[in-house]
């Protein structure tokens, strides 16, 4: 469906992306994971045709995108990360706007306007302003914009930046509804959670590249530990000897933070009574144990050495 | 590829619409600055109170000269004249409120009869003057020296106090020692004669002589005035070049509105939704230049229709030739729009150059001052200014009345700087959205 091959940008001496290449099947939802300035929506403005790449190619059901008119591009939504609107005019106005732009017009756009409105729930609101609207409203509509000339691949940039949490619960549910539908999604975010929730397969990209591409369960893997078990010790841990618990087997790693140790292990359900029993041997008394899973988070730090908020 | 094109030129138009700031700016504004300095550039030619100087007339002599001097200076069409006194006469053109002050000084009558026909001591009028204002000065100073010399005149050859004052003179002269032998009887035959004509003027008065005739000089000449406009009774309307001023300045502000909303879209990520979509960049930016066009040709028509309205203005030449004009200044500001686009990166940024620069040639253009106040050099400079050709061919259509060869110049260089500007923006536009 989708097939990027080593696109490469550069601003001057910034480089910007690095020769990025992915694969997005039909009906599969990809993620772009990556910091702010990693280069994830540069790559998606040259799979939108937005901005020429110096090198690599686009290829999109198996033909590659090539100029301003390119029918092609006719499969591709895009879904910006700015909400690209006209605030005075009326979400009809808008949508009627953007289906015009694919030569939809009469009754053919008044069908994708309300079938695309339909699905973002905001049929009921189509002849009011978008100025009027809530933020979470207008990134519905953004994403209904996208949606009007029925692409199949769908191309949505960080699409909810700065919403509340029921409307981001409401942009997934609509995403998960194209989904079934068999729509190739990709995703940028630097949210893992998103990532983690929607995509079948994730994508990290820093400094303009790849540096891992894999299913969820895959990127797991990557991880030298994909478990933690943390301790909440009572008093009188001082004496704590981190070296003499790592060297305890199956133990990963241990790290003791404010009166909580928290012990890397590969396999919990083994591991867990081993170090409990360990500590009360030593006379470390606890009130509290939970385990931990590693998240994506961890992944790109695990993968880059940087946490994807500090990047 | 039609569809999309109607759809963008649509948008533009019915964004214009539901923008107060852009109505307000394309027809409240230009409309009340237009009938303002309409008014003050004298209005519709038919307001008689328009344009008067405004005189204070000191008459500290009262006498029969004096008194014709003050009705003769009132009775003059380009002067608005008031009595006064000498402090509040200085007083008042100190403040501005009066352009000039005669002042008439006692025994005025009596000193200039003397004067008139002897080496006499001249008594002196004093004429006040706002000094920014120097023309009106000599104007007033011009049809001050007329009205002395009729009134004076008149007097010495038939009014009473003239023929006293002739017969004195005459005493003197032939009293006179001092005057050349020759020149003493050519005198004495000048004052007898007039003593002869003050003498049949008196017993005219009872019949034989019309009653109304009198002595003294008379203006040699009569003028006829003819304002060569349009038609034989067609007057310059002071409204037609100021709304030609505003609307050019305003459709420019128009065109600049254009070029910033291309930057404003670009910086909301609505020109990354527009690239995506399989169009052209002829479409992309040839729909903002059409509804460009078509918004500032539409301004410049409803400003033209309220001034042929509320103050008669017409397009007393060709009807073609200004809707040829306005279609081609439409034209050129659409590529101006589009240029203003691609000089700064930022919204922010580029209008206040934009505005500064707009301000420039509207100034330059004679949008605001009438381009026959410019120093000749700067008329001569100003034909590289594209308003000067729009306020040109515009005032060329309305009050003076040219026909369609008038406007063939001007819209060629309109259409000239459209095309050098919609070039120079497709050359410099950034297609790219940002990654």
């Amino acid at each position: 469906m989708l097939e990027v091959d080593g696109l490469k940008k550069s601003y001057g001496a910034l480089v910007a992306v690095n020769g990025v290449s992915l694969r997005a099947a039909a009906g599969e939802t990809i993620g772009l994971l990556g910091p702010n300035g990693a280069g994830k929506t540069t790559s998606v403005s040259m799979i939108a045709g937005l901005v020429r790449p110096d090198a690599g190619s686009v290829r999109i059901e198996g033909r590659t995108l090539a100029g301003d008119t390119d029918p092609i591009k006719r499969r591709i939504g895009l879904v910006p990360q700015d909400l690209a609107l006209f605030d005075e005019l009326t979400a009809q106005a808008n949508l009627q706007l953007f289906a015009a732009l694919y030569d939809l017009d009469g009754a053919a756009a008044q069908r994708a306007i309300g079938e695309a409105l339909e699905l973002v729930g905001l049929a009921d609101r189509a002849q009011d302003r978008v100025k009027n609207y809530s933020g979470g409203m207008k990134r519905r509509l953004n994403l209904a914009a996208a949606l009007l000339h029925d692409p199949q691949i769908l191309l949505l940039d960080e699409p909810t930046v700065g919403v509340d949490p029921q409307s981001r619960n409401a942009i997934f549910d609509n995403l998960e509804v194209l989904k079934s539908r068999g729509k190739t999604l990709v995703y940028t975010t630097h949210y893992m959670e998103e990532a983690e929730r929607l995509c079948d397969r994730v994508i990290i990209i820093d400094h303009g590249q790849v540096v891992a591409d894999d299913t969820l369960q895959g990127l797991y893997r990557l991880l030298p530990i994909t478990n933690l078990l943390a301790v909440e010790l009572d008093e009188n841990h001082d004496a704590l000897r981190l070296d003499e618990l790592q060297a305890v087997p199956g133990v990963r790693s241990a790290k003791l933070e404010a009166g909580t140790l928290r012990v890397g292990v590969q396999d919990l359900a083994t591991e867990t009574p081993r170090i409990l029993q360990w500590l009360v041997e030593r006379g470390h008394l606890y009130h509290h144990v939970a385990s931990e899973r590693a998240d994506l988070e961890t992944v790109f730090l695990t993968l880059t050495g940087r946490s994807l908020r500090d990047a | 590829m039609m569809i999309p094109f109607r759809a963008l030129v649509r948008k533009d138009i019915q964004l214009f619409f539901v923008d107060r700031r852009a109505l307000l700016m394309s027809f409240a504004i230009p409309i009340a600055i237009g009938s303002f300095f309409g008014y003050v550039l004298g209005g519709a030619g038919d307001q008689p109170n328009q344009s008067k100087i405004s005189v204070l007339i000191v008459d500290q002599d009262q006498s029969v000269i004096s008194r014709e001097i003050g009705s003769r200076l009132s009775a003059e069409k380009a002067l608005d004249v008031k009595p006064s006194t000498p402090a509040q006469a200085r007083a008042s053109v100190r403040k501005g409120t009066t352009t000039v002050a005669v002042i008439i000084p006692p025994n005025f009558g009596q000193d200039a009869g003397r004067a008139f026909f002897g080496p006499r001591q001249k008594p002196e009028i004093a004429v006040l003057f706002d000094p920014s204002h120097t023309a009106e000065r000599a104007m007033v100073a011009g049809i001050l020296t007329g009205d002395v010399m009729q009134a004076v005149s008149e007097e010495m050859f038939s009014g009473p106090s003239g023929r006293d004052m002739a017969k004195d003179s005459l005493a003197q002269v032939e009293q006179s020692q001092d005057l050349p032998a020759e020149d003493k009887k050519a005198l004495e035959d000048l004052l007898r004669s007039v003593d002869r004509w003050n003498q049949q003027s008196s017993q005219g008065a009872g019949g034989g002589r019309s009653a109304n005739s009198s002595g003294g000089m008379t203006m040699p000449y009569t003028t006829r005035e003819e304002a060569v406009t349009a038609r034989r009774n067609a007057q310059y309307n002071g409204y037609a070049h100021a709304f030609a001023g505003m609307v050019v300045q305003f459709v420019l502000f128009l065109g600049i509105d254009v070029g910033i909303g291309l930057l404003q879209q670009r910086q909301r990520g609505l020109w990354k939704r527009f690239r995506a979509a399989p169009l052209s960049r002829g479409t992309l930016l040839g729909s903002r230049a059409a509804s460009a066009a078509i918004l500032a040709f539409l301004v410049v028509q409803v400003n033209f229709l309220f001034a042929r309205l509320i103050f008669g203005v017409r397009v007393e030449g060709s009807m073609l030739g200004f809707l040829g004009v306005s279609a081609a200044f439409a034209l050129m500001t659409a590529g101006f729009g589009m240029l203003v686009a691609t000089i700064g990166k930022t919204p922010e940024a580029t209008r206040g150059l934009s505005i500064f620069a707009t301000l420039i040639v509207v100034m330059l253009g004679g949008a605001w001052i009438p381009m026959f106040l410019f120093p000749q050099w700067l008329q001569k400079v100003t034909v590289v200014v594209p308003t000067r050709w729009a306020m040109e061919g515009l005032e060329a259509m309305t009050w003076r009345g040219l026909g369609l060869e008038a406007a063939a110049a001007p819209i060629a260089v309109l259409l000239l700087f459209a095309a050098v500007f919609g070039g120079l923006a497709v050359a410099r536009f950034r297609w790219e959205a940002e990654g």
